[in-house]
Formats: C-alpha cells, sequence, structure tokens
C-alpha cells in the first residue's frame, strides 16, 4: 500500500518535472525532444548500411575486383555519410539547446522558489531550520541538475537507440534477437537489485551528510567555548562517530554505483559471445532464418549483428546507470515542489496607505511625500473611497493569540496608544512583549478579538501598507551584503546619501562609520561580522530612521549598545519619535521610564499599567522590578 | 597540494594502489576480448567446427568472468578508497580546527569552514575517485586500443594518427576555454547562495520594510548572471559530444570504404572481415576514451580549487603552542599584566591594548567597565592566553601564561564569554563541558550559585531538559546564567565573565555576586559589565578607555575621580535618584 502511494508520488514528479519544462520553453522544449529523437534514430540507422557494406564485400573479396562491387560500396557509404552528417547536426542543436534549458529552467526554478519564499508567512521561517531551507537552492538545485542535463536526454536517446537497434534486429534475424532479450532481462534485474540497493544508500548518505553539516556548524559556531573549556577531545570523538557513519553509508552507496557499471559492461560482453556462439551454431548448422528482410543467414548478418549487441547493451547500461541520478533528482525535485506549492501568506486587505495633504479641511490623497499620510478605504457597497487620516491610534481589544494551537501566549490582552503617545512593555522573556509586535504587523494574526489602527481592523488593511506604516527595530540585528550606505537606504530605496547620512546622525551612528575604512562606503558582509553587536544596532536604527514611518517600534532596540552610546542614541530617538506612536520594548528600565504608559506584561496578560509614576505609586510589579526586589526573567 | 592532501590517504593506501591495478587488469581483459571474438568471426566465416566455436565461446566467457571480477573489485577497493580518503581529510580538518587559536578562528568564518568540510571534500572525493578508476582506466585503453588497432589493421589504423589529434586539441580548445569560465561562475554561485542565506535569515526585515520586490529583483539579476554564465560555460563544453561523434563517423567512413576497398584488392590478405569489425570497436574504444580523459580533467581542474581551500585548513599553524616543558600547576589566583601592548594581527596599525599595567592579589574581584570598544574583552582574553600579547607580559599565579600548559592554564582560569552558546544537549549535557565528572550534587550547587537552579526546576524535566542547538529554547538570561554555572564546574581560580549577567535583571545579578563572595571566596573574580551596579562593590574597578587604563580604584574613588565613570554613574542612577 505504502509503496505503491510512494511510487505514484514519484510518477507525478517525473510528471510535473517534464510539464515545466515545457512551461519554461514551450518551443525550445519540444523542439529539443525532436533533436535528440532524431538523432538516436539517425544514429542508430547506419548499422543497415555496414550491413550491406560488408556483405559487398563478403559476396566479392575473392574476386578481387574493386570496379565490380566499388560502385555499390562507395553508395552505401555515401548514403551513410549523409546519415552522419545530419545525426552531427541534430547532435549539435540539442546538446546546446539542452544547455540553454537546463540553466535557464534552474535559474526559474530558483527564482520560483525565492519568489515564493518572500510572500511566505513569517511562521516557515521560525519554524524551518535554515540549513534546510538552503539547501532547497543548493543540494536539491544540484541534483535537479543532473536529471534535467544528464539523466534525461540519456534516457531519451538510449531508449529510443534500444527500440530502433532492436527493430533493426528483428530485420535481420529473430533468433538472434530472442538471445538478446534474454540477456537485457538479465541486465534490467541486476540493475533492480544492484541500483536499488545504490540508491538507497545514496538517500542514506544524504541524510548522514545532513548530520555531519549540523555537527560541524554547531561546533564551528561555537569554536571558542569549545576552547575556553579544553573541550576539544570530546568534539573530536564526537565528530569521529559521526564521520564514521557517513563514510559507512557512502562506501556502501559507492560500492553499488562502482558495481553495477562492470556487471553490466560484462553482462554485454558475454552477451556479445553467446550472440557470436549462436549466430555461429546457427550459421553451421544451417538453421532456416526468420526475420522481417526475409533474408538468409550468413556472415554478413552476424557481424553486423554482433555490432549491434554491443551497441544495444551499452545503451541498456546507459540506462541503469542513471538510476541514482534519477532517484536523488526526483527526491530533490519534490522538495523544491514542495517549497513553490507553500501556501504564501493571505492578504485580504484593501485599505491602502497613501501620502495625503490637507486642502480646505477635507483630506486628499497626492503623489509627493507630505510627512502625512491617510487610509484610503474603499468601499464595496456604494463604491466610494473615503480617507481616514493617520494618526498612529492603536487599539487591542480583548486579543487572544497562540503560535501553536492550544498554547495560548497572549490572553485578553487590551491597550490602547492613543496617536504619539510612547506606550513601553516590560515583562519576562516570554511574557509576550514581542508577541505584540508580531501582531502589530501581522507576522501572525490573532486568534480573537481586534486590532484597530485609527480605528481600522488591520486585517482590512493591505499587510505591505500596514508595514509600510509601522517602522520596526527588531531584536536581531540582519544586515544584508552590501556598504553601509545600502543598508540604511534598505529603509527607503529612494533617500538621496544626504538623508542616509541624517539618519545615521540621529541614530548615533554617524561617528562610527566614519571611522570605518571606506566610511559609509565600507563593505559589510556576513551580516556585518566586522562590526560589533552594538554598532550594528545602531545601523538598523538608522535603517528604521530614513524609513521615516508614522509609527515606530522598538524590539530591544538598544540592549547591546553601552549606557553612553545610549543616551546619545536615546537623545536621536527622543526627536525621532516626538509626535509619533512608538511602542518600545527593553530590557533597561531606564530605557522605559519616560513612556506615556507602561504595560507590565506576565505570562501573556497585562497585569499593570499606567505610567511611571502611577506605577511606582501602586507599588506592584513594576514597583518591585524598579526598586529590584522582584526577579525579571 | 596534492602531496598534502596525499597524506591524508593514510589507512586506504592499499585500496588506492589495488584499484588502479585491478582497473588496469580488467582493462586486459576487456580489449582482448574483441581481439578473441575477431578470431572467432574469422573461424566461423572460414566454416569451422562447433567444438571449436564453444571452445572460444568458454575462453571467452571465462574472460569476462575475469573482467567482472577485477571490475567490481575495483570499484569496490575504490569506493572503500575515495570515501576513506573523504573521511580522513574531514577528521584532519576538524582536528585542526580544534587545535585553532582564536586568531585563527577569528580568520575563518563558520560558514565557510562548514563549506570546506562538506563541498570541498565531496569534490576531491569525486576527483579522487575519477583518478585513481577512471583516469587510469582511459589512458591505458588508450593505449592498448591503440596497439591493437595497429596489431590488427595495420595500415589502415594510421586514419587514427588524424583523428586522435584533432579530438585531442578539440578537447583540449573546449578544456582551455571552459575552465576559467566555470572557476568564476562557481564564485557567483557562491555568493548567489550567501544572498539567499542572508534573505532567509533576514526575512522578518525584509517583511517589515516590504522589500519582497526589490529582493526579488535583487536576486533575479543576481540569478541571471549566474545563468548566463553557466550556460556560456556549459554551451562550450556541449560541443565535446558532436566534436566525438564526429571523429567516431569520419573514422566509420573511413574504414568501411578504404577498408573494404582494401579487402577487395588485397583479397582478404591485409585485411579480413573479422579484424574488420575488430577495428571498428577498437576505434570506438579510443574515441571514448579521449573523451572520458577530457572530462575527468574539467573534473580534477575544478576539484583542485576545492583543494586548495582544504589544504588552506590543514596548513593553518595554531598560533599558540604549548611551551616545551609546561608548567602543570597554577599557584593562585593572582594575576599580573607587566607593561602588555597587544594587537590582534601584526599589521595593524593601531594597538588594542598598550601600558596596561596591572596586579590583581588572588581572591580578589575586580570590575571592569568602559565603553563599546575600550578593549574590555581583549584585556581579560589575555589572561587565559587565548590570544597571545604583543609585548610585555601576563602572569597568573607568577608564572607566565605562556609557560602553563594550555589545558591546565585553561582549566584554573574560566572565561565566561560575551558571545556564549549552549550546544543541543541536555542541561546535564551542557553542565559536564566544566567537569565532565561532575556529579550531580555538584551541578546543582555550581546551578544555585548561578541562579539557574529554581528556573531549570521550574521545567518539567528539570536538569535533563533538552537545550535547542544555540539554546533557542531558553531566553537570554537563563543562557548567560547556564553558561556561568558551566564555568563554576571547573571550579577554577580565577573567574572571568565577561559581560554574562547582562541579560540578568539587576536583583538576581546581585544575588549571583553575593554567592559568589559568599561560596567561592578564594577564586579571583573578574566581572566586565556595563552596569555600574554589578561592579560597584568590587575591590578594585578598572575604567577602560580607548585600549588603556583610564583609572583604577574603589567605586568610591572613582565617582570622585573619574570624570567618566561619575558621567556612567550618573546616568545610570538617574532615575534612581529622582525617587530616592
Amino acid at each position: 500500500m505504502m509503496m505503491s502511494k510512494k511510487r505514484h508520488v514519484k510518477k507525478g514528479i517525473i510528471k510535473r518535472i517534464i510539464k515545466t519544462l515545457f512551461e519554461f520553453y514551450p518551443v525550445m522544449m519540444p523542439f529539443t525532444i525532436a533533436c535528440i529523437l532524431f538523432n538516436a534514430i539517425v544514429t542508430s540507422i547506419p548499422s543497415i548500411f555496414m550491413q550491406k557494406v560488408i556483405s559487398a564485400v563478403e559476396t566479392s573479396w575473392q574476386d578481387g575486383s574493386w570496379s565490380v562491387v566499388g560502385k555499390s560500396i562507395i553508395g552505401y557509404v555515401v548514403i551513410l555519410g549523409i546519415f552522419y552528417v545530419v545525426s552531427l547536426i541534430s547532435g549539435f542543436v540539442f546538446n546546446q539547446t539542452m544547455a540553454i534549458i537546463t540553466q535557464g529552467s534552474l535559474k526559474k526554478l530558483r527564482e520560483k522558489m525565492f519568489n515564493r519564499m518572500q510572500y511566505l508567512p513569517v511562521k516557515f521561517f521560525d519554524t524551518n531550520n535554515h540549513g534546510d531551507i538552503m539547501s532547497h537552492y543548493t543540494n536539491d538545485i544540484d541534483t535537479l541538475r543532473q536529471m534535467i542535463s544528464q539523466s534525461m536526454p540519456q534516457l531519451l536517446i538510449s531508449s529510443v537507440t534500444v527500440i530502433t537497434v532492436y527493430f533493426i534486429m528483428l530485420y535481420f534475424c529473430v533468433w538472434l534477437a530472442l538471445v538478446v532479450l534474454l540477456g537485457v532481462v538479465a541486465m534490467l534485474l541486476v540493475t533492480k537489485k544492484v541500483g536499488g540497493g545504490s540508491a538507497k544508500y545514496f538517500v542514506r548518505q544524504q541524510a548522514a551528510l545532513g548530520k555531519e553539516e549540523g555537527y560541524i556548524e554547531e561546533i564551528m559556531n561555537g569554536q571558542k567555548v569549545v576552547k575556553v573549556f579544553c573541550h576539544e577531545e570530546e568534539c573530536i570523538s564526537d565528530f569521529d562517530k559521526i564521520n564514521e557513519k557517513l563514510y559507512e553509508e557512502s562506501r556502501a552507496a559507492n560500492k553499488y554505483a562502482n558495481i553495477l557499471g562492470p556487471i553490466l559492461n560484462n553482462i554485454g560482453n558475454v552477451l556479445y559471445v553467446v550472440v557470436a556462439l549462436a549466430g555461429g551454431i546457427m550459421l553451421l548448422a544451417g538453421v532456416p532464418n526468420v526475420s522481417i528482410s526475409g533474408m538468409a543467414l550468413s556472415i554478413s548478418v552476424v557481424v553486423p549483428f554482433l555490432n549491434m549487441t554491443k551497441q544495444f547493451s551499452g545503451s541498456v547500461s546507459q540506462v541503469s546507470n542513471q538510476v541514482n541520478s534519477v532517484v536523488m533528482g526526483i527526491a530533490g525535485a519534490g522538495r523544491i515542489f514542495d517549497l513553490i506549492d507553500r501556501e504564501p501568506e493571505v492578504d485580504n486587505g484593501y485599505v491602502t496607505l497613501v501620502n495625503a495633504k490637507e486642502v480646505n479641511g477635507e483630506i486628499t490623497e497626492c503623489e509627493e511625500r507630505t510627512g502625512m499620510w491617510a487610509w484610503k478605504h474603499p468601499h464595496q457597497a456604494d463604491g466610494t473611497v473615503t480617507y481616514t487620516k493617520l494618526t498612529g491610534e492603536i487599539v487591542m481589544d480583548d486579543v487572544d493569540f497562540a503560535y501553536d494551537e492550544g498554547k495560548t501566549v497572549l490572553h485578553n490582552v487590551t491597550l490602547y496608544a492613543e496617536p504619539g503617545q510612547k506606550v513601553a512593555f516590560v515583562g519576562a522573556t516570554g511574557a509576550g512583549k514581542t508577541t505584540i509586535t508580531n501582531l502589530l504587523n501581522r507576522f501572525y494574526d490573532i486568534a480573537d478579538g481586534k486590532i484597530r489602527y485609527d480605528g481600522i481592523n488591520i486585517n482590512k488593511i493591505k499587510k505591505a501598507d500596514l508595514r509600510r506604516s509601522l517602522g520596526i527595530v527588531l531584536q536581531d540585528t540582519n544586515l544584508f551584503t552590501g556598504t553601509v550606505m545600502d543598508n540604511i537606504r534598505y529603509g527607503r530605496l529612494e533617500a538621496p546619501d544626504e538623508e542616509c547620512i541624517a539618519a545615521a546622525k540621529l541614530a548615533g551612528a554617524h561617528d562610527f562609520i566614519t571611522r570605518l575604512p571606506q566610511g559609509y562606503n565600507t563593505v559589510l558582509t556576513e551580516n556585518g561580522a566586522s562590526l560589533s553587536q552594538g554598532q550594528r544596532q545602531l545601523l538598523a536604527i538608522s535603517r528604521a530612521a530614513v524609513a521615516d514611518a508614522p509609527v515606530m517600534i522598538l524590539d530591544e532596540a538598544t540592549s547591546s549598545i553601552d549606557t553612553h552610546t545610549e543616551a546619545v542614541v536615546q537623545r536621536g530617538m527622543d526627536a525621532l519619535m516626538m509626535g509619533r506612536t512608538v511602542f518600545v520594548i527593553a530590557h533597561r528600565l531606564s530605557t522605559v521610564k519616560n513612556s506615556d504608559v507602561i504595560m507590565v506584561l506576565e505570562q501573556g496578560r497585562i497585569i499593570e499599567r499606567g505610567n511611571h509614576e502611577k506605577l511606582i505609586a501602586d507599588k506592584g510589579k513594576y514597583y518591585q522590578l524598579y526598586t529590584g526586589a522582584f526577579e525579571l526573567e | 597540494m596534492i602531496k598534502r592532501l596525499a597524506k591524508c590517504v593514510r589507512e586506504y593506501k592499499n585500496t588506492s594502489i589495488a584499484t588502479p591495478i585491478l582497473v588496469s587488469l580488467e582493462v586486459v581483459m576487456e580489449c582482448i576480448i574483441p581481439f578473441i571474438i575477431a578470431d572467432l568471426v574469422n573461424n566461423i566465416k572460414a566454416g569451422c567446427e562447433i567444438t571449436v566455436i564453444v571452445k572460444y565461446g568458454l575462453v571467452l566467457v571465462l574472460m569476462a568472468c575475469l573482467s567482472l571480477a577485477f571490475g567490481a573489485l575495483a570499484g569496490m577497493t575504490c569506493a572503500t578508497a575515495s570515501c576513506g580518503l573523504a573521511k580522513n581529510l574531514r577528521k584532519d580538518m576538524f582536528e585542526n580546527v580544534q587545535k585553532f587559536s582564536f586568531e585563527n578562528i577569528d580568520k575563518f568564518s563558520t560558514s565557510s569552514l562548514v563549506t570546506r568540510l562538506t563541498t570541498d571534500v565531496t569534490n576531491v572525493q569525486m576527483a579522487y575517485m575519477m583518478i585513481i578508476r577512471i583516469a587510469i582506466r582511459c589512458p591505458l585503453m588508450l593505449i592498448f586500443a591503440f596497439v591493437m588497432a595497429f596489431v590488427m589493421g595495420g595500415r589502415m589504423a594510421v586514419i587514427f594518427l588524424f583523428v586522435v589529434p584533432v579530438l585531442g586539441l578539440g578537447l583540449a580548445l573546449v578544456t582551455y576555454k571552459t575552465m576559467p569560465l566555470f572557476r568564476a561562475v562557481f564564485r557567483k554561485y557562491d555568493s548567489l547562495n550567501e544572498s539567499i542565506q542572508e534573505n532567509i535569515k533576514g526575512m522578518r526585515v525584509v517583511k517589515s520594510y516590504v522589500r519582497e520586490e526589490y529582493e526579488k529583483q535583487k536576486f533575479g539579476r543576481a540569478a541571471e548572471d549566474v545563468c548566463r554564465d553557466f550556460t556560456k560555460a556549459e554551451r562550450i563544453l556541449a560541443l565535446n559530444n558532436p566534436l566525438m561523434q564526429f571523429c567516431l563517423y569520419v573514422v566509420m567512413v573511413f574504414v568501411l570504404s578504404y577498408g573494404s576497398y582494401t579487402i577487395i584488392t588485397t583479397r582478404g590478405i591485409d585485411l579480413d572481415v573479422g579484424q574488420f569489425s575488430a577495428l571498428l570497436t577498437y576505434s570506438f574504444m579510443i574515441l571514448s576514451s579521449l573523451m572520458m580523459i577530457s572530462m575527468v580533467f574539467v573534473m580534477i581542474t575544478l576539484a583542485t580549487e576545492s583543494g586548495h581551500r582544504i589544504v588552506e585548513i590543514l596548513d593553518e599553524e595554531s598560533s599558540l603552542k604549548n611551551p616545551e616543558n609546561p608548567v602543570y600547576e597554577v599557584k593562585d589566583g593572582s594575576i599580573d599584566f607587566d607593561n602588555v601592548s597587544f594587537k590582534y594581527s601584526k599589521t595593524a596599525e593601531r594597538n588594542a591594548l598598550s601600558d596596561i599595567d596591572l596586579h590583581i592579589k588572588s581572591g580578589q574581584t575586580v570590575g571592569i567597565i568602559g565603553g563599546t570598544g575600550s578593549a574590555k574583552s581583549t584585556l581579560v582574553q589575555l589572561i587565559s592566553r587565548l590570544y597571545d600579547v604583543t609585548n610585555g607580559s601576563v602572569k597568573v599565579g607568577g608564572v607566565d601564561v605562556r609557560e602553563y600548559d594550555l589545558d591546565t592554564l585553561r582549566n584554573q582560569v574560566a572565561v565566561v564569554l560575551q558571545k556564549n552558546v549552549l550546544f543541543s544537549g541536555t542541561i546535564k549535557e551542557n553542565l559536564r563541558w566544566g567537569n565532565k565528572d561532575a556529579t550531580d550534587e555538584e551541578m546543582i550547587e555550581a546551578c544555585k550559585l548561578s541562579q539557574a537552579d529554581e528556573f531549570i526546576e521550574r521545567f518539567p524535566d528539570k536538569y535533563d531538559t533538552y537545550i535547542e542547538q544555540g539554546g533557542a529554547n531558553v531566553s537570554g538570561g537563563q543562557k548567560q546564567r547556564l553558561c556561568i554555572a558551566r564555568a563554576l564546574l571547573k571550579k577554577p581560580k580565577i573567574l572571568i565573565m565577561d559581560d554574562s549577567t547582562s541579560a540578568v535583571d539587576t536583583r538576581t545579578d546581585a544575588l549571583i555576586r553575593k554567592a559568589m563572595a559568599e561560596y567561592i571566596p578564594s577564586t579571583t573574580k573578574i566581572i566586565i559589565a556595563q552596569r555600574i551596579s554589578s561592579v560597584q562593590e568590587a575591590d578594585v574597578i578598572i575604567v577602560m578607555a580607548g585600549g588603556k587604563i583610564s583609572a583604577m580604584g574603589t567605586h568610591d574613588e572613582l565617582v570622585k575621580n573619574n570624570e567618566i565613570y561619575r558621567d556612567l554613574y550618573t546616568l545610570q542612577n538617574k532615575a534612581g535618584d529622582d525617587d530616592e
């Protein structure tokens, strides 16, 4: 039951690969296949003319007169030559188009994956190992390359060759063709047995390789810790075990794969001998020939037949040699298709964010950036459009949320952020602070309750516009390969250099940037590995500053910046935050102290709220935290 | 490079030598078979007895069996040898990385190390397989087939003298043209993959700034670039097949026409029908061998790049070496910096640390404070000899750190690193990094000291709770406390905490310090912190600025005399002062 289902899936994948190739290259693909078929047929036909030449030689070699048979031999050779030329041309063409199709298709598949990936929900990235996502682009694409560029044309050529050659064999002699058929059955049986074993171990080898890669990555990442604890020996012995396992699996896989070649080769050799013997015996015994051509059995039949046997068994072993790459290619393609098929983030929003200006007390849409934004709200019922000024009023009403069903992390959260207010979240790790921001920009959707943004349910706002209106500095800083300037400009692509620099100054990053070897043109790689954690945070803040969004969310934005620098940043931020609604999550209470409202979260519930003075006066959790009488964790 | 890699063959030397020998034998068999068949064909033609045919048949089957046996054995030894080499390469690299000093580690990024240990090794493994099997097989086949062709075909074989150079030249040209293209494109391919990785990691940023379209375009351009170069190289490479076919056809046409002419005009004296068919077989062998050789050549050249990258790791010498007669005992926890200056690399212009003179008595608690980039971490990393000083000397227990056995020193000087990691495994397994023989009681005690016990006890599996890779399932503060406990288990004479309580709240931070003062009073404790409150009670506080010691003293002294310290203090305590 399982097996047949698996087989069914495999078939589906092969079909889909072919369908995809046709979609990518609707003209070139059929053309290429036609070329391949044509080439395969044209390449196998010459054996007929070879036979004609040999039989001509056969009948007249004792005469020693070239003039008698020479003409017909030359004629045959010329026809042969023509076939060869045609075969060469078609061979050249399909080899070229196949190279284009392979690389082009891989590129398109890569792009398809990447493009789909951009729209997958954040949950996908939170729940999948990043190394595993990566391997879609590396290992899986590589196996597919092998399959498209080599296995598929090879299989096509070989099967056509096998069929044409077999017909030609039947044309010459049915008896000998039957002998060859026996050989083929033997070859296929061996392939199934040995090739199956090889494929099994190759899959295991991939798994072992993945495991080893994971171990290496983990240890290399913590290499300094290993050193500090003198733990090198233990790591080596753990590694040896994993390494040995990988060795065993890959040895088994390669062994089977390496054996398959010689076995098939020599079955071919034996087949050759058997055909020669059978032919010889039949010749001597004078067995009456049965053939399509109706010709009698003679040495001029047996000799080309031997050549055809060679060609035939060669093609069959070519097919068998592709077993591994096909099995691995199907597995890779399966994973690639899975990624492409994933459901993208759902977005049913229709309210959009527009630049606005106020004319005679009316809010109207405009092209240029005015520093004022409005929500454009089309009403389906009567086809009218209304504009609501973006003020940054955010209301969460009785919100529940769970990352995994059944494990609610936010309970009945209700909060009001008035336009221009600074709202702070305080609470232990896991209390749900970051979760609230995840909900505001709809990285995740709430389970129950409502979130309103300027009175509009955020589910009605287009996600892109919602996110554009929120400037976020995340807990983990991510920078991209490129110059410092590029990284700041990521916040607003059309921002000129001056504005980026101004933003960096505002965030307190300008100072260290100018001290970098190439200043703003310093190229950052590997997530800004050359910078300190604090410097990277400063860049992230600059990026948010240049984005100049009406509402800001700062999630532990200054956690790695020393207190002194933080004070500098704080001044800049205060300027930046003027008149905007800001959500702040911070560990240091000094960072949140001047907030308009402070929410104290505990296990997904808001347990206290108010400004600093009120909370201190209440002498609750916040007071305890502030005075250090209670542990924040 | 080859020499260095060959050193890693070791126990797989036998199989590595056996493979080419077995392959050679296989080739001999394979080459003789058509020779005998030619003979057989002639015999059949001459109308011989059935027994003769059967005799030939038996010999041939026997030879096929031998060829099979040699081939299969070669396949097995080849698999063992190449996988074995790969195993040894990975092992040697991993072991050498374990010997790396911090300086060496800083040089290579994690991802580049991982690639070298996986992809690069796989490339070399494939190339090795090719070398010991196909690279032996093909030239042998070529030579043998050549000789046989001349033996059988006589003058006819002259055609090969024309065709082979043409094919050889063509293949060489293709290889020569594609090689640099491939090398360049693989580098581009690597950076394309790196950008994907970056995108995956930074997905939240991409989404927050609604940069999906931008990322798509960026990726599209890079992918297009890689695709164009790949296609260019592959299209040149795709010339190989038609070229090979062309040569084969030329030979065929020649053999058929000139061969039949020879047979007929010489009445089968110079050439007979059997030889005629054997000649065709040999021509196929010659040409396909040439083709394989060119393929192997491409593979090997591509693997060379990988080989170089592997050797780079294998040959990387640790910049720190154990002394010849190391000291195995650390007397006490005193620390002396005498006129120390340090730079991260010899070529660096500026010193990271300069003119450090510092004397810490055993059992003292020392606080270090200073802005980002003031070289606080650098200073303490010299104590456990994670880096070597450039000038001056660092002494622990009165002995220069360079005279200690490294393991001894590092076991006595425990460092809780700023960028700390936990490894996948249970809490107990992680704690045992500090002391692999630690009893449960010892672990609990250490965790109580670092205030980790109470949250561990709240986990359902307590000390057997599984920690995900990188400690993803515990909070920052919990992670830090576990890391401190792990270091405490070493029972060190000196404990260095490099900003190890930054994610721990003030109260717990204070509890940890209190517990340490009470339970391990004789241990020298060095605390790097950003919070004044973390170092306030220390015996000595060192204020660092720009790689120098700016001031040293107790809290009260510094508040009075040092501007930097006073600024920090007022900054951090403004809040407190308002209320109190």
